[in-house]
């Protein structure tokens, strides 16, 4: 329970990357052909140069000891990346779990987009409907999880 | 010794050929798609990403195709792969607090924040053989339930209020990572993890069933499993900041031991920790029985002879692949050594011979 | 990293690393022989040679130490995009880069151990011009003998002497490279 005396926690400042982070994430999470087919339905691709043509490899995915304690190699994951430069000079990455070039390229595309004048386009065309089918995909899953959570109950004892 | 062997191209030629045909078996029946074993065969797909120590569902389900359902040849596949793949990097360590759990449940507590969520669990069926399988029928669909985002903390977490539990502090050192230094002993707990999460599922089902039985001193109680997706995290030099760059399905236990206490330390519970890709719960839950043994050192408890508190034994035999490598070398050609071993008995017996002959000449005489 | 670091990597990584590879390959077996390496760009004052061996051998299990002028900002930035290659100091590099005064002393980089010769630095030296001719060299992958223009010839001998111990020399200049393995003897 917070004491009312306690003068109130600044809110720290905004991270000036947590937008980027986020689309990016909200991409790579994407399932594979959503983001090339919404970026090809709002825009037209753009010229560009590959500054690395998309890749495969893999990335050591790591934990911690007991959830909390110190890291251990669990297992590598495949990973594609990529980077690109549009002719305006915006940089775009993409880094995304598996191996898939065409998702790569066009989440690349998406986040050089989305540093230009276009990015109300991207973010309507294509980031709100990742969004929006990433949470109906999990609270669908959430809901059927909860269905199997146990309600206990106990059974009333007769008095005598 | 190794001879080389000419002669065998076309029978092997051949081998490949009849192999392919017996992969596929009768024709009349439908191919099986790596779509289908990817989501239909998933624990199976599990299991290869998890041994095979490379989480990527179709590349496991393709293995699995090739192999033609030898889990162990697909894994093989698997570890063969990831050996071409440049590493870009190391993921920050994945925090399972944060898990979508699927599945989550508790043997310590019944009633704890978020509950006890069965998931999609074998655990209530009555293992009778299901007939109605073996005809295709209508995709099944499971009741959904209206929820809202909860927290499903650590159980370890509140027994670490009371400090009734060994802390697990963090320590951010990077960890050793025996894909690229050879094991060697002594190996401390964090290679010891990634050794127990890509071992052979039955080899460390044996030995966490053997430690239940005797075979060390641990009775522990599971204090969590869950199973859910957790992201990874990566940082990107280029950028300057870490991205999210994927999800993955994971199995976590965690389990709960009790410990007597020394002159320095109240008694509290000690800890076991079992993590693996994928849905592989009996994996989790061995490996972290295992993983538990294998801390007697650091516990200051004492050596009592068990296999599993035997680091090399456990490590050294614990991986299939380097254990049917060698098994299955055996199958090369040793004509030579055989030759050898051949002439070493047949002049054994020879002189086994000569020696009970001049035997019975003196005792004639 | 701005668009200049993140350029001048290979086009094709694995047909250029291939042809690379077999250049640096080339120059170890013979020693004394100049083979042309070309493929990557990296920034000055790196040569085009010295780029594409650090693309084709280095990644992230190979630490790099980087001499002199070629330690700056933009070299950093471009090896660590290209290559993923960890900076060192010298005792902990697996390979070091820069002008041949600029790497000294030699004693700095690791030689391997008994048990592993191999967990040695090889020398990637930055040269104003590689010429066949100056000090000679015979040994193995040496018909007769051969001639190169190393910077100086005392130390080439007293690495030689540490054999199987010791570094390992790559020569670079422009698109041009020769290598000096630690078995030559060099006069």
């Amino acid at each position: 329970m917070k004491d009312a005396a306690e003068p109130e926690a600044s809110s720290p400042d905004p991270d000036p990357n947590g937008p980027r982070k986020a689309w990016m994430g909200l991409m790579a999470k994407a399932p594979e052909g959503r983001v090339a087919a919404l970026l090809d339905a709002a825009v037209t691709r753009p010229a560009f140069t590959w500054l690395r043509a998309p890749e495969i490899g893999s990335a050591m995915v790591r934990a911690r000891a007991g959830a909390t304690g110190a890291p251990f190699n669990l297992g590598e994951m495949t990973v594609t990346r990529c980077a690109l430069a549009l002719e305006t000079g915006e940089i775009g990455h993409a880094c995304l779990q598996g191996r898939r070039k065409a998702d790569a390229a066009a989440a690349a595309l998406a986040d050089a987009l989305l540093q230009t004048d276009a990015a109300p386009i991207l973010r309507e065309g294509v980031l709100e409907p990742l969004q929006a089918e990433r949470d109906a995909a999990r609270a669908a899953r959430a809901g059927k999880a909860a269905a199997t959570k146990v309600d206990f109950f106990t059974l009333a004892r007769g008095d005598g | 010794m190794y001879v080389a062997v000419k002669g065998g191209e076309r029978a092997i030629r051949n081998a490949h050929a009849w192999l392919a045909e017996e992969r596929r078996g009768d024709p009349d029946v439908a191919e099986l798609s790596v779509a289908q074993i990817r989501e239909q065969l998933s624990l199976a797909v599990d299991r290869v990403m998890a041994e095979g120590s490379l989480y990527d569902p179709d590349l496991a389900a393709l293995a699995i195709k090739q192999s033609r359902g030898d889990l162990i040849e697909a894994i093989f596949l698997i570890r063969a792969y990831r050996a071409t793949l440049p590493r870009f990097g190391a993921s920050r360590p994945v925090d399972t607090g944060a898990m979508a759990c699927d599945r989550r449940i508790s043997a310590t507590f019944k009633d704890l924040p978020g509950g006890q969520v069965l998931g999609p669990t074998f655990d209530y069926t009555h293992r009778l053989l299901d007939f109605a399988l073996a005809a295709e029928g209508e995709a099944p669909e499971a009741p959904g339930r209206e929820t809202a985002p909860a927290d499903v903390p650590h159980v370890t977490e509140f027994l670490n209020r009371e400090g009734l539990i060994e802390e697990a502090p963090p320590d951010d050192a990077p960890p050793p990572d025996l894909t690229r230094e050879p094991l060697e002993m002594p190996a401390d707990r964090a290679l010891r993890l990634q050794a127990l999460t890509r071992s052979d599922e039955g080899f460390t089902l044996g030995l966490a069933y053997s430690t239940q039985r005797g075979y060390g001193r641990t009775h522990a109680f599971v204090g969590e499993l869950r199973t859910g997706a957790v992201t990874v995290e990566m940082d990107v030099p280029e950028l300057g900041f870490a991205v999210e760059i994927g999800e993955v399905v994971l199995t976590e236990c965690e389990t709960v031991n009790q410990f007597k206490g020394s002159k320095t330390e109240p008694p509290q519970f000690t800890r076991g920790y079992g993590l693996v890709f994928g849905r592989g719960e009996r994996k989790a839950i061995s490996m972290s029985l295992v993983d538990r043994a294998l801390r007697w050192e650091e516990l200051g408890e004492d050596d009592v002879g068990a296999p599993a508190q035997d680091a090399e034994f456990v490590l050294y035999h614990a991986d299939n692949i380097q254990a049917t490598g060698f098994l299955e070398h055996i199958k090369l050609p040793h004509y030579v050594d055989f030759q050898a071993e051949l002439e070493l008995v047949r002049k054994m017996r020879r002189e086994a011979q000569d020696a009970g002959a001049v035997q019975v000449r003196e005792a004639a005489e | 990293m701005d668009a200049q670091t993140l350029s001048g990597g290979f086009a094709d990584p694995a047909i250029d690393a291939a042809h690379a590879f077999r250049g640096v390959m080339e120059a170890m077996a013979r020693p004394g022989t100049i083979q042309t390496v070309g493929g990557a760009a990296p920034p000055a004052p790196l040569s085009p040679a010295a780029g594409a061996v650090l693309l084709t051998l280095c990644d992230a299990d190979a630490p790099v130490h980087l001499a002199g002028a070629a330690d700056c900002e933009a070299v950093r930035g471009w090896l660590a995009f290209h290559a993923g290659a960890p900076l060192a100091p010298p005792d902990r590099a697996m390979f070091a880069l820069g002008a041949w005064e600029d790497l000294m002393p030699l004693f700095a980089y690791p030689v391997g151990t008994p048990s592993h010769p191999d967990r040695s630095a090889t020398l990637i030296v930055e040269r104003a011009d590689l010429r066949a001719e100056g000090a000679t060299l015979t040994g193995p992958g040496i018909k007769d003998r051969a001639a190169l223009s190393l910077p100086e010839t005392a130390a080439f001998q007293a690495n030689r002497r540490l054999f199987p111990l010791g570094l390992d020399f790559i020569f670079t200049c422009g698109d041009r490279l020769a290598a000096l393995p630690r078995t030559t003897e060099v006069a």
